[in-house]
Order: C-alpha cells, then sequence, then structure tokens
C-alpha cells in the first residue's frame, strides 16, 4: 500500500506492506537510524518519536496509522553544530553514558516540556516512565531536563 | 510481524462490515495492546480494521448527568480534558495513572474496555460508576459487561462506540502499581452518588468487580474507619508473581480505604 509521511518537515510517498511499523519506516527505508530499538515491546522509549506532535513509540504504531501524520525524529531537532536545547543540556549535565536510550529519551524530555506547566524532580521521572536507560541511573537525566524546564519558565 | 491486511473505515458501519467481510480480523484502536500481541502471535489476525478514522468514536462531552467519551478517546485526552476535569475529576486522574505518557498519547478507553485486561484501570471506573458501553448493535450496562478474565459480553465483530458514565456527586480513584508496567495490581474507585457509594475494583480479581461488602460499609458510614475488618473474599482472586491472593485482598482495603479519604478530601 502506498502512504504519504512527513518526516522532519519533508513530505514522502512511500510504498509500504501494512505490517511494516514506523521505526522500520524512518530506520529502513529513510535510513534516519538515530531512533533506536531497544525492546520491540512498547517498553523501553529508545524508538519514540514525536506523531502529530505527541511523543510516540514508534515500535508500535503501524505504517497505516502514521499515513498523513508528521513525524519528528532526533535528526530534525538539531545539528551538530547547532543543538537542540534538550540535546545542549544532556551533554552539559553528562545525562548519557553508551547513548542508546539518548534519542528517545530526548525527544520524550522535549514533549515533557513543552507540555507542562510546572516540573519538579518527581514530575520529570514520573514523565519519563516509558523510557528505560540502563547505564546513568536516571539522576542526570532527570538534571538536565529540569535545567532545561526552568529555561522556559 | 507476520503479513495481515490493513483497513481504514470511515463509519462505524463501513467498520463493522469491513470485519464481518474478513476472514479473523481485529479492531485496531490505539494499538498499544494489540500491536505486541501480535508481534508475540499471541493473537493473529488477518485483518486489522483501524478505527482512527471514524469521526462517530471521537469526542468527549457532558450531556446532563452523563459523561459521554468517543470509544477512540485516547488516555491522554480524558487526563487533560476540562470537561472531564469537571464533570469527573477522578476518571481524568485515573487516565493520568495508565501506564506512561507515550502509552497515554496511544492507548484509548474503547480499547481498554474491550480488552478488559484484568490489570487495566478504566474498567474499575466503568463498574464504579455504573457506565454503559453502547456498541453498535446495543447499550450494555457495566453489571453485566465484564464477565471474565479478558472476557466480554462483546458478541464477534461488535464494536464499543461509546462509554457513557454517569457523574457521581464525588469520587476517587487510587491504585496499586505494579513498580515495572504500572499496571494496577489492584486499583479501587469509590464514587459516590445521591443514592449511595459505589466500589469499582479492578486488577484483583480475573475481570472489574463491584465490591459489596465495602459498599454496604460506606453507605452506613462513609469514612475510611468504616472500612476496618470488613471481609474481602479472596477466592477466585488473581495470584501471581507480583501478588498473592490474600495480598490482593489486603490491598483492596488499602486503596478503598485510600481512595475514600482522598473523596471526603475532594
Ligand atoms: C507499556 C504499557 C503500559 C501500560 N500500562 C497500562 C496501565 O497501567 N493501565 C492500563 O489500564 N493499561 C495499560 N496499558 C494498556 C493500554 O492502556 C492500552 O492502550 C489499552 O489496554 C488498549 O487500548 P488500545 O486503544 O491501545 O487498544 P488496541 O490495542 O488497539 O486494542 C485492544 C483490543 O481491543 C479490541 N478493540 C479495540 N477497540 C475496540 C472497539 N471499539 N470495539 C471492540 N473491540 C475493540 C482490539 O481488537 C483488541 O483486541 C499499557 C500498555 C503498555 C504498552
Ligand atoms: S523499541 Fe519501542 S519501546 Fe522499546
Ligand atoms: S545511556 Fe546507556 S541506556 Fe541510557
Amino acid at each position: 500500500m502506498e502512504i504519504t509521511v512527513t518526516v522532519n518537515g519533508r513530505s514522502h510517498r512511500l510504498d509500504v506492506s501494512p505490517n511494516t511499523l514506523l521505526v522500520d519506516i524512518l530506520r529502513e527505508q529513510l535510513r534516519l537510524t538515530g531512533t533506536h530499538v531497544g525492546c520491540d515491546t512498547s517498553q523501553c522509549g529508545a524508538c519514540t518519536v514525536h506523531l502529530n506532535g505527541d511523543a510516540v513509540k514508534s515500535c508500535t504504531v503501524l505504517a497505516g496509522q502514521a499515513d498523513g501524520a508528521s513525524v519528528v525524529t532526533i535528526e530534525g531537532i538539531g545539528a551538530v553544530d547547532d543543538l537542540h536545547p534538550m540535546q545542549a543540556a544532556f551533554r552539559e549535565h553528562h545525562a548519557l553514558q553508551c547513548g542508546f536510550c539518548t534519542p528517545g529519551m530526548i525527544m520524550a524530555a522535549i514533549d515533557l516540556v513543552e507540555k507542562s506547566d510546572h516540573l519538579d524532580d518527581a514530575a520529570v521521572r514520573e514523565g519519563l516512565e516509558g523510557n528505560i536507560c540502563r547505564c546513568t541511573g536516571y539522576h542526570n537525566i532527570v538534571n538536565a531536563v529540569l535545567s532545561v524546564a526552568e529555561a522556559k519558565a | 510481524m507476520y503479513p495481515f491486511n490493513y483497513h481504514k473505515p470511515s463509519s462505524v458501519d463501513e467498520a463493522v462490515s469491513l470485519f464481518l467481510d474478513a476472514e479473523d480480523p481485529a479492531y485496531l484502536s490505539g494499538g498499544m495492546t494489540l500491536i505486541p500481541t501480535m508481534k508475540q502471535r499471541l493473537a493473529m489476525p488477518t485483518d486489522l480494521v483501524d478505527l482512527s478514522g471514524v469521526q462517530a468514536m471521537r469526542g468527549i462531552e457532558r450531556q446532563d448527568q452523563k459523561l459521554v467519551l468517543g470509544a477512540f478517546t485516547r488516555h491522554a485526552e480524558v487526563a487533560r480534558s476540562e470537561v472531564v476535569a469537571q464533570a469527573i475529576p477522578a476518571l481524568a486522574h485515573l487516565a493520568g495513572l495508565i501506564g506512561d505518557n507515550q502509552v497515554r498519547y496511544r492507548g484509548t478507553i474503547g480499547g481498554s474496555v474491550a480488552n478488559s485486561d484484568p490489570a487495566a484501570d478504566y474498567p474499575a471506573a466503568v463498574v464504579a460508576l455504573g457506565a454503559e458501553v453502547v456498541t453498535n448493535k446495543r447499550t450494555i450496562s457495566s453489571a453485566d459487561y465484564f464477565q471474565d478474565l479478558f472476557e466480554t459480553a462483546l458478541e464477534p465483530g461488535e464494536m464499543i462506540v461509546r462509554i457513557e458514565l454517569p457523574i457521581p456527586r464525588r469520587a476517587a480513584y487510587r491504585k496499586f502499581p505494579n513498580p515495572a508496567s504500572r499496571y494496577a495490581v489492584v486499583g479501587v474507585m469509590v464514587a459516590q452518588f445521591d443514592n449511595g457509594v459505589q466500589v469499582g475494583v479492578t486488577g484483583a480479581g480475573p475481570c472489574a468487580f463491584r465490591a459489596s461488602t465495602l459498599e454496604a460499609a460506606l453507605a452506613a458510614d462513609l469514612r475510611p474507619e468504616a472500612l476496618a475488618g470488613v471481609d474481602i473474599p479472596d477466592a477466585g482472586f488473581n495470584a501471581d508473581l507480583h501478588a498473592s491472593a490474600e495480598y490482593r485482598a489486603h490491598l483492596v482495603g488499602v486503596m478503598a480505604r485510600r481512595a475514600v479519604a482522598d473523596l471526603l478530601a475532594s
């Protein structure tokens, strides 16, 4: 079947089979490999992207469900010499070690900060419930997200 | 994932007829349960009928003493809705406790109520509020709807279109979440109406149910203390690696007391 999906501002017409997952479209058809697959079972959040403005797990969205949608991935939020404030905060606060969870963590965190009026430590931990990190123990991730939330306030 | 056919109807009738024409179909709502289940091949439908394009299954509306939620209403919409916050704040609170942000942006009330996972949150509200499940064919009262483990009154091909929830005077929901999955080990909603108190329990048994012993105690005295010593029979309760039946029965009492305290403070 054919779908149209806008990814990081560019519209694509793609030929896909119904069992194609959004994450496969991104990684395999569009070669946007910044979005990771950790679990493939909707648990870890490594595959988080923005779908029509909401953070979703792209391993649990079918091609047909993404038809007509606008998707933003980690590649679409900043550039190496022009980091998004959340990326800059992750670097500043040493919020990553291996980096595997980081793209999903950053996409979830951007959504969380955008949609919350007030965030404290507990609210950030709660807000990132859907993202698992095996390395950092979360402490520095929470600090990075709080720093962006405070800058916004 | 294995191959299947995909359909995206724009009306209830079209969805039902696509379903009836297919070999072994399933309705697809938020996909937060169905897609992982298909990946594991615990379900292997030949055809998915995606309900996301059916406008009649969307929307949140207050009609007199009822809150009407389209089956395709996502958990995040309920959690953030002003209408829900005004009418049944405990329901907005409950929706905000489901899973995580990403799950709440996709999962829907219709999918949750259709699936009837023993540990799902919405069923506690459906039974506590005495909601009605409106399908393409009929209206099912919550007393008849939940039947057993993952088993409901829905017939093959029957589709939930909306859920109508009576608005209580006050209500509160407390859950003891599984620390990993966030599903309810036990969840209790207590709702006070002009003509009585209703208590809905999820997580403890094979499906959500009304706790009559707790309701009787609270009818006489609507305070947490009134539940001290009330017997909660654990016969038929779930027992797994997360909690024994006896522990779940204990948690029902604890969550109910906390919900009553929240209700009185609301
Ligand atoms: C990581 C994770 C954590 C979660 N935590 C929780 C939690 O804490 N509490 C909780 O309650 N839930 C939890 N869930 C489940 C979540 O709420 C699901 O969204 C919900 O159970 C199913 O809703 P859905 O819209 O995604 O339905 P789908 O997955 O699309 O469908 C579920 C089932 O219902 C059927 N169906 C769907 N819509 C209809 C309809 N209108 N009429 C008839 N049949 C229909 C489908 O055919 C399928 O069998 C969690 C899920 C995940 C992945
Ligand atoms: S890969 Fe999607 S949630 Fe883990
Ligand atoms: S930095 Fe390694 S998983 Fe998070």
